[in-house]
């Protein structure tokens, strides 16, 4: 995954983030992501996020559970090993919606929670680079990509202007690798820390 | 979007002046210090109790199902007992965490964490008794339906014990779930501030990755909302369904139609009871009673009242159709609840389930930590009896005279109850210890609207005429 040059500004006040996220929309930014330590609600839209299928996902994973516990149930009581219960009928159908039900809900949501997990590609040993140790803490990190088209010193800048308590210039891997918190990320290694993170 | 403010009317959720940081360092400073005296105490014990319970099963399943007090007559009692008290116990945490999502209840934010824990750990409790109880042990995985060389054999589809399998473990998974989905931005932010290297790379395990972009955000709330969504029936359905292993059975007392509503009732009740003993040791001993207020505790006593109330109910109209049905079985079966050898289980039952939880109708008394904490006990002692006189107390006086019978718990019964316990205490108070007990990402959610030093703020925004404040919101909204 790439290292990319990023500037990072830190907001305490929702306000604020609001403020900056419509302003950087109409400037020509490019905005890399917001971080936040809770759910700040409509920031979403305000970047222009579409909204999550999540839910899409979760209704067909549903289906697939409907159709899979009551045709299981059916090749079994039906067709594997038919058994005559006082002439009852094979495939009672009122007898078999709780487990249809259960079956249902087991599977949309463990596959719900799995593509979620896959989307936000989150798994154990997963590591991602951490802009500010404090934006699962109490800082909402605003952090934009420094292209060629401009410069470290104007975003610093157009942040200050913004509001914005800290401000900080940083090199950083994009994506997901695997690997520890507990030890440094291997691009910080690669090219030094010191030049990871300059302020 | 979120509100733009609560009304002053309301109760603040969170007491005294907080900010992000601060709500930060109250709920994680235990997991980085050092547990007390107490704690090693209480997991002590609990381990003790925990072994206990693994030797008296050990000598169960060696000596088989013999050893316990079950006869012919009474062939199901402690086991199936412990079993629904466990499992209704389980109710709380999933009630709390989906069904008060979808009605928007605030509250829910300080307490959801640590009752859904508890969930968990109920239903792991529960699950052990119908897998012991099968005396074969080493025969468990027959339930499971899966292509085999036995013919193949597969499990009846019509039985509500199959139909259990399913719903207990669904309900366990989903329930797992939700907690750990919850879980992931608090252990989070416990990864970005560990000072160990030991703690940030077992924290950065259990975070999984996550670093709070607006994308894991949206996710995370739309997963919530749909898995609550789910889960809602699936709460209402797992008693239901252990009702029926009783309710489509043709034995008196067993047999009747209001179990479903009337156990889930009874559930709610004994799993906020369960929740109440557990949190106010918890927030006592943690220092979280700006987290876990007064407010809580009353809002929990509430659904205890409503629930205890249905109960009640219930155990009328089961009397009422006993009578009005005219069906000898059933009366006989009543009959010998109340005036049968076991009449003081029937008491314990209507003493601490019916008559003092109508304590709770004084405001004053809602509001009391130590009769809540008192109160919550006594309602559990009371769920307990419940499943009893149902189970034993169906059983004990059956059609033929001649075969009538009365049960006493052997100590392998006990050992086995007890054992549950050393389970259930083992695992919450490691949750207490490693775990943040109150979902942080929650707490900051609803900070700025409910807690108390911003809710007293708020007069000003109450002052405002209805345009300057429909103004005021389209403003943030525009934002």
């Amino acid at each position: 995954m790439p290292v990319k040059n990023f500037v990072v500004g830190c907001f305490t006040e929702e306000p604020a983030v609001f403020k900056a996220v419509k302003k950087v929309r109409g400037s020509g930014y490019k905005l890399h992501d917001i971080y936040s330590p809770y759910p700040v609600h409509g920031l979403d839209e305000a970047m222009g996020l579409r909204q999550t299928s999540l839910h899409t996902a979760g209704f067909f994973y549903g289906l697939f559970g409907v159709i899979a516990a009551l045709g299981g149930m059916a090749f079994i009581t039906v067709h594997s090993w038919p058994l005559n219960f006082d002439g009852k009928p094979h495939f009672p159908l009122p007898s078999f919606i709780p487990i249809t039900f259960e079956f249902t809900v087991l599977v949309s949501s463990v596959g719900m929670t799995l593509t979620f997990c896959w989307l936000n590609q989150l798994m154990p040993y997963v590591r991602k680079h951490l802009f500010h140790p404090r934006q699962t803490d109490d800082l909402i990190v605003m952090v934009i990509e420094r292209t060629g088209k401009t410069t470290d010193e104007e975003l610093k800048k157009w942040f200050a202007d913004m509001g914005a308590i800290e401000i900080s210039a940083q090199r950083a891997e994009t994506g997901w690798w695997y690997g520890s918190y507990a030890k440094p990320a291997p691009y910080e290694t690669a090219i030094g820390s010191e030049q990871a993170v300059t302020s | 979007m979120s509100l733009k403010y609560e009304s002053t009317v309301r109760e603040p959720l969170i007491n005294g002046t907080k900010d992000f940081h601060q709500v930060t360092e109250d709920i994680v400073r235990p997991i980085e210090g050092k547990p007390g005296k107490l704690w090693y105490l209480g997991l002590y014990i609990s381990v003790a109790l925990l072994l206990f319970g693994v030797f008296s099963v050990t000598w169960e399943v060696y000596y088989g199902i013999g050893v316990w007090g079950v006869n012919k007559t009474v062939d199901w009692a402690w086991a199936i007992t412990n079993f629904v008290w466990w499992v209704g116990i389980g109710h709380a945490g999933t009630l709390i965490s989906a069904i008060l999502l979808l009605f928007r209840q605030g509250w829910r934010t300080g307490v959801n964490r640590a009752a859904e824990a508890m969930t968990i750990f109920a239903v792991m409790c529960a699950g052990q008794f119908p897998i012991w109880h099968v005396g074969r042990v080493w025969d468990v995985f027959f339930i499971f339906p899966y292509p085999n060389t036995r013919g193949p054999l597969w499990p009846n589809f019509n039985s509500p014990l199959l139909w259990d399998v399913f719903a207990v473990s669904t309900y366990f998974t989903v329930s797992v779930l939700f907690w750990y989905a919850g879980l992931l931005p608090d252990m989070a932010t416990i990864r970005d501030r560990a000072k160990t290297k030991l703690r940030k790379f077992l924290y950065g395990v259990a975070a999984m990755g996550w670093t709070g972009s607006v994308k894991n955000w949206q996710r995370t709330e739309a997963l919530f909302i749909v898995l609550a969504a789910l889960a809602t029936p699936l709460v209402l359905s797992v008693h239901s369904v252990v009702s029926m292993d009783f309710a489509t059975s043709v034995i008196p007392g067993w047999h009747t139609t209001i179990f479903p509503p009337y156990f889930v009732a009874g559930a709610i009740f004994s799993g906020f009871a369960m929740v109440q003993t557990l949190l106010i040791v918890t927030r006592k001993i943690l220092h979280l009673e700006e987290y876990i207020t007064l407010g809580h505790i009353e809002a929990m006593n509430k659904v205890i009242m409503l629930t205890g109330g249905i109960v009640a109910v219930a155990y009328c109209s089961e009397f009422f159709v006993a009578w009005y049905s005219g069906d000898f079985g059933e009366g006989g079966a009543f009959w010998w609840r109340v005036n049968g050898p076991y009449w003081w289980a029937w008491w314990c039952l209507i003493t601490c389930n019916v008559i003092c939880p109508q304590m709770f109708w004084f405001k004053k008394l809602r509001r009391n930590i130590a009769f809540t904490f008192f109160m919550s006990i006594i309602i559990n002692i009371g769920m307990w009896f419940e499943r009893f006189v149902i189970i034993v107390l169906s059983l004990y006086h059956d059609w033929l005279p001649s075969s009538w019978s009365y049960f006493s718990p052997k100590w392998p019964d006990i050992g086995f109850y007890v054992g549950t316990f050393g389970l259930f205490f083992t695992c919450y108070f490691l949750f207490a210890k490693y775990f943040p007990v109150i979902a942080i990402h929650e707490i900051k959610h609803v900070l700025k609207t409910s807690g108390e030093s911003y809710k007293a703020t708020m007069g000003a925004i109450e002052k405002e005429s209805t345009e300057e404040f429909a103004e005021g919101v389209a403003h943030a909204a525009a934002h």
